[in-house]
């Protein structure tokens, strides 16, 4: 929010001396300074944003205003010399009753789900352990957020070599540690595995993301409120459903947002891992679209199904803020 | 703002808790590197212990892995081998043991170089502009400037498979399909839409009475935002900074479908590697390392900033 | 402000410098292909035209898995990475429509380069469009099937063979049925053979580009699936889901169920290698072109391996692999591309292709009296290419193909439904892109 719209009343513009740094709190109003300049304030506040509002509006908005044109013909980009028609909503009723697209944004749903309740519980839990500030806490931080900085792209290619039944170091661990002959379950391949072959990975990238934000919260309580409860002889357990968990509560359902925006969207992790298989088990919304776009190349539908994927996203985000936002305020 | 780093005292937990709390978090982080380390290791193994079966801990280290993975090699009769003469490096001399000879250097290294390039060169971008945009934001009284910055930040939310349908007509019309320019403007779009929401809080926090008694002091805005603002928002452009180069170098979506051999980035690259048969795992796990190494550096080394900026983003929204 | 831009601008300009795409010299070629031993085969060849010319090569091969998506990718998008292109058979269609591919007739006239010099077969398939026409987009480069090789070494064993005729009442040899096929892949499944569990077979289960595609239409073509009951007319109906198609899905199914290694839920051309390499399975589906590799490999090869077609059920049948080099209309080289052409083309090229592990579709190579013997699977190559089939290679095919990986895949791996569903599905999903192409109504 721009702050000058609090104007604070000049007391001496006269004070021009060398050390005015230090002096901050003697205030100049922003058209004034500007005044000084000869330059008014708006070319100026356009003279800053303008480079960045042009590269948004040539490489964000004309291509998303284009998508949505599109979407409403029948165009292929393998085939630029075809007939252009418009085709009117017929691509949008068609994705909407498309059965994959269906199963897709079910997939999409299953993997959203869990991998923010496997993220906010454990990023959660090693907050609260974290913010017991044991010896050496900052050092097993740093470690722990390690990979939330790798290439979901690289690094998932290479999970596709721990997944292996026989060479794997999955699988030998788990067999390690259970008994089961680690060739007899294919985390990839199985049916029922895969969808938490990719949550797996998922979770162990971002858990650390949720956690530090999870952190920022229980850090932002004061003391004073444990020190009353202290007083009030509450207990532990009392104390943290109380006062921890209700406090950070903003902070976690901000983590469940930007996780569930980042899922949502997710493609190249779970491309490297399984490409959708077995069958369509693992195909995300992505992926489909993916296909739909770059391997069919039946690019009206896809734009298409793009809008209907972007403005789900939007209304669902937004829904959620004005959720997040009456959290806050209690 | 809070800081995570800013000490508070908690009425001071019990040692039996910190203890306990310790050994989990402990266990946890060195759980959480096991692949990692599997990783590194894995770039050390010759091919045939990468895919020995149970998987091997102790094993004899080779940078055959690395070898092969900046090289092209052919296979060739022994007869042939035999006839070379001395082989001149230690990668001449492993893979001339597997009966091949080196036929020249691999796309590795372009593919690499591509990644540096259009990583640093689209962050240097994203946040040039990210900070003019947010001083701007910041400073004056821009018009619907709520819904600009929701507009900037929203266009995060498209699925880039979305985005890249557009933009791959887009930039067949204009030739810049395959190229880094297109690259690192496209992932400068990306990014400058996180610099001017991330850095607008970092400009906000600098009191603007220091710019405006510059001004009087007979600087110019320009001046005053060169020598006043920027040297105070430096931490806050490091956190930026270090936001957009991880997306930039580890994006895989856009590069995958934009790109086809000149300006392709590495990410893309390194699932195709593979050797004689399939997948060449010590060649993909050395190519792996050599990609992460970057980003663990500037991890640790600005591991400050990228803490503060990803608890000021949560805290301001 | 004006620093600022002067930086920018400054900036600017410098990427753009660095960036500019670094001006084709003429004497320089790129070649794309896939990234495969033929491929290897190819950068030696080029050498010779290197030496002749002056012209550089330079290639860009892609991973199978990686090959269609990328490539056709490029050439949508207008690119200029490749100067030549050894494309799949299904792209022609395409590419020829869009004018991807430079038309090759006049070329071929004034050099005096005849199609009647290469196989029939392989000039229909990788050449023309529209199919059967004599319109030439493309030289044949590289003729391949389907086909199967298995440890020699195993079959050959005496308390095997002895096991196998009392078991089945016949000796053990290369199976020439797919009932055959199973009952051999059975047989060795679960074995322990020198101290090692052993597996049946590796055949092809890939998802996302073509591999369960191509490794399934083995099986169907051989018991008697169509794709139209009457060629061109896209009737699917009764074809593409007849009770022999339904057959050889389930046979194929049943092959992968019983007798595959764990772990080959996504196996195309390298697991299959990977997996026959390391002695893990007694057979194993692959292309020809990787059959000269096998046969020098140190641990398996020589005389440990053995060759045989895709057996036959109700038909003899195999799936068509293999592609032509076409020239890229996008590029800067047009005179160089054409020259390598013409080089290629030559009879004595050709026989050096063969020879340096290529399979050169040239009669001369092919009809020569030596051919059969040259190599331990050569006749088993003529067999094959007089019985291929392929895939559409219609405009579209990239949707159909997807649709037959999503049926396929569903019902052979993940276990949904039925064949009889699945290939109900296919149809369905066909009928739709051909209405959508408007060649159905």
């Amino acid at each position: 929010m721009p702050k000058f719209r609090k104007e604070t009343q000049v007391t001496s513009v006269t004070d021009t001396s060398s050390s005015i740094l230090g002096k901050a709190a003697q205030a100049t109003p922003a058209p004034l300074a500007s005044r000084i300049r000869g330059i008014s304030d708006r070319t100026m506040a356009w003279l800053f944003i303008t480079p960045a509002i042009v590269l948004l509006l040539a490489i964000n908005i004309f291509p998303l205003i284009w998508a949505v044109y599109l979407s409403f013909t029948n165009y292929r980009a393998n085939r630029p010399n075809a007939p252009l028609e418009n085709v009117g909503l017929s691509n949008y009723s068609r994705v909407l009753s498309d059965p994959n697209i269906w199963q897709a944004m079910q997939t999409t749903a299953h993997f959203v789900f869990w991998t923010i309740f496997l993220q906010t519980l454990i990023g959660f839990s090693l907050a609260y352990l974290i913010d017991r500030k044991f010896r050496g806490h900052a050092f097993w931080t740093t470690v722990i957020l390690v990979p939330m900085m790798l290439s979901p792209a690289v690094v998932g290619n290479f999970w596709r070599f721990l997944y292996q039944p026989q060479i794997g170091l999955f699988n030998y661990i788990v067999s390690f540690l259970t008994g089961i002959p680690p060739s007899s379950f294919e985390m990839l391949g199985s049916v029922q595995l895969s969808p938490w072959a990719i949550i797996i990975v998922d979770t162990w990238m971002w858990t650390p993301y949720v956690m530090l934000i999870c952190l920022a919260g229980l850090r932002s309580i004061p003391d004073y409120i444990y020190e009353a409860a202290e007083v009030d002889r509450a207990s532990l357990w009392r104390q943290f459903w109380s006062i921890t968990l209700p406090m950070a509560l903003p902070f976690i359902m901000l983590a469940v947002l930007f996780r569930g925006i980042e899922n949502f969207k997710m493609f190249d992790m779970v491309t490297l891992l399984t490409g959708g298989g077995p069958g369509s088990t693992t195909e995300v919304a992505s992926i489909t679209l993916k296909r739909e776009a770059f391997e069919s190349w039946r690019t009206g539908r896809a734009s298409a199904f793009a809008i209907i994927l972007f403005v789900a996203v939007f209304g669902l985000a937004n829904i959620y803020v004005k959720a997040l936002n009456k959290v806050k305020q209690r | 703002m809070s800081s995570v780093n800013s000490a508070h005292s908690v009425v001071e937990p019990g040692a039996m808790s910190k203890r306990i709390a310790a050994s989990i978090v402990i266990a946890y982080a060195v759980i959480t590197m096991i692949p990692l380390v599997w990783i590194f290791m894995t770039s050390f193994k010759s091919p045939p212990d990468s895919i020995s079966y149970p998987p091997k801990i102790m094993f004899q280290p080779t940078l055959e892995g690395y070898c092969n993975l900046f090289t092209t090699r052919t296979r060739q009769t022994s007869e042939y081998i035999a006839s070379l003469g001395t082989p001149t490096s230690t990668c001449d001399e492993t893979t001339r043991s597997r009966n091949m000879v080196i036929a020249g250097p691999s796309n590795y290294w372009p593919r690499f170089k591509n990644s540096l390039l259009i990583a640093f060169g689209s962050t240097f971008l994203a946040v040039s502009l990210g900070t003019l945009a947010a001083y701007g934001f910041s400073r004056f009284r821009v018009p619907l400037a709520d819904d600009l910055l929701f507009f900037i930040l929203s266009t995060r939310m498209m699925p880039p498979i979305a985005v890249a349908i557009p933009i791959y007509l887009m930039y067949r019309q204009l030739g810049l399909s395959d190229t880094a320019l297109g690259m690192i403007l496209l992932y400068t779009a990306v990014n400058v839409s996180l610099a001017v929401w991330l850095l607008k809080g970092f400009i906000d926090e600098i009191p603007r009475e220091y710019e405006e008694a510059a001004m009087i002091d007979g600087y110019t805005r320009m001046q005053a935002f060169f020598k006043v603002v920027l040297p105070q928002a430096t931490t806050g452009i490091a956190a930026t900074a270090i936001f957009c180069l991880i997306f930039a170098w580890n994006e895989y979506a856009f590069a995958v479908l934009l790109t086809s051999g000149e300006a392709q980035t590495a990410p893309p690259f390194i699932p195709t590697i593979i050797g004689e048969g399939g997948q060449d795992w010590p060649a993909v796990a050395a190519a792996t390392t050599i990609f992460l190494v970057p980003i663990l550096v500037f991890t640790i080394l600005l591991r400050k900033q990228l803490l503060r900026g990803i608890t000021f983003g949560a805290v301001r929204k | 402000m004006q620093t600022i831009k002067q930086a920018l601008l400054g900036a600017t300009s410098a990427l753009v410098l660095f960036m500019a795409p670094s001006l084709a010299k003429a004497d320089e070629l790129t070649l794309c292909w896939a990234a495969w031993d033929p491929a290897n085969a190819l950068v030696e060849l080029s050498k010779d035209f290197t030496a002749k010319s002056g012209t550089q090569m330079k290639f860009e091969f892609v991973p199978w898995p990686n090959f269609a998506d990328r490539i056709l990718n490029e050439l949508n998008s207008g690119g200029k990475l490749c100067d030549l292109l050894i494309g799949d058979s299904q792209w022609i269609g395409g590419s020829a429509e869009n004018g991807y591919y430079v038309k090759l007739n006049d070329f071929f006239d004034k050099e005096g380069i005849k199609m009647s010099d290469f196989a029939d077969a392989a000039v229909n398939a990788y050449s023309t469009w529209p199919k059967g026409t004599p319109n030439y987009w493309a030289l044949p480069a590289m003729g391949d099937a389907n086909a199967w090789f298995y440890r020699k070494d195993w079959f050959a064993k005496p308390e095997i063979q002895a096991e196998f005729k009392q078991k089945h009442g016949r000796d053990l040899a290369p199976p020439k049925t797919w009932d055959e096929l199973k009952e051999v892949a059975e047989f060795f499944n679960g074995r322990e053979i020198d101290g090692k569990k052993v597996y049946g077979a590796a055949i092809f289960t890939e998802r996302a580009s073509e591999g369960i595609t191509m490794g399934a239409s083995s099986a169907l073509y051989s018991y008697g699936f169509k794709y139209e009951n009457t060629p061109g007319k896209y009737d699917m109906e009764g074809a593409v889901n007849s009770p022999d198609a339904v057959a050889g899905l389930e046979a194929y199914k049943e092959l992968y169920k019983c007798c595959t290694p764990p772990g080959y839920t996504d196996a195309y051309m390298s697991e299959s290698l990977d997996a026959f390499k390391s002695g893990q399975v007694a057979m194993a589906m692959n292309w020809f072109a990787f059959f000269p590799g096998l046969y020098k490999d140190e641990k398996v090869g020589g005389d440990k391996i053995g060759f045989f077609v895709n057996p036959k059920e109700k038909v003899a049948a195999s799936t068509l692999g293999g592609q032509g080099i076409s020239v890229v209309s996008n590029t800067d080289n047009m005179k160089g591309a054409l020259a390598y052409i013409k080089w290629f083309a030559q009879p004595d090229v050709q026989k050096k292709w063969w020879s340096l592990g290529g399979y050169s579709v040239h009669k001369a190579v092919l009809t020569d009296p030596s051919f059969p013997e040259s190599q331990p699977f050569a006749a088993d190559f003529l067999v094959a290419m007089n019985q291929v089939q392929d895939f559409w290679q219609e405009p579209s095919y990239a949707i159909l193909l997807q649709a037959m990986q999503k049926r396929l895949h569903d019902y052979v791996v993940a276990d949904k439904g039925t064949a009889k569903e699945a290939l109900d599905g296919l149809v369905k999903d066909w009928t739709e892109v051909f209405k959508d192409d408007g060649k159905l109504n």
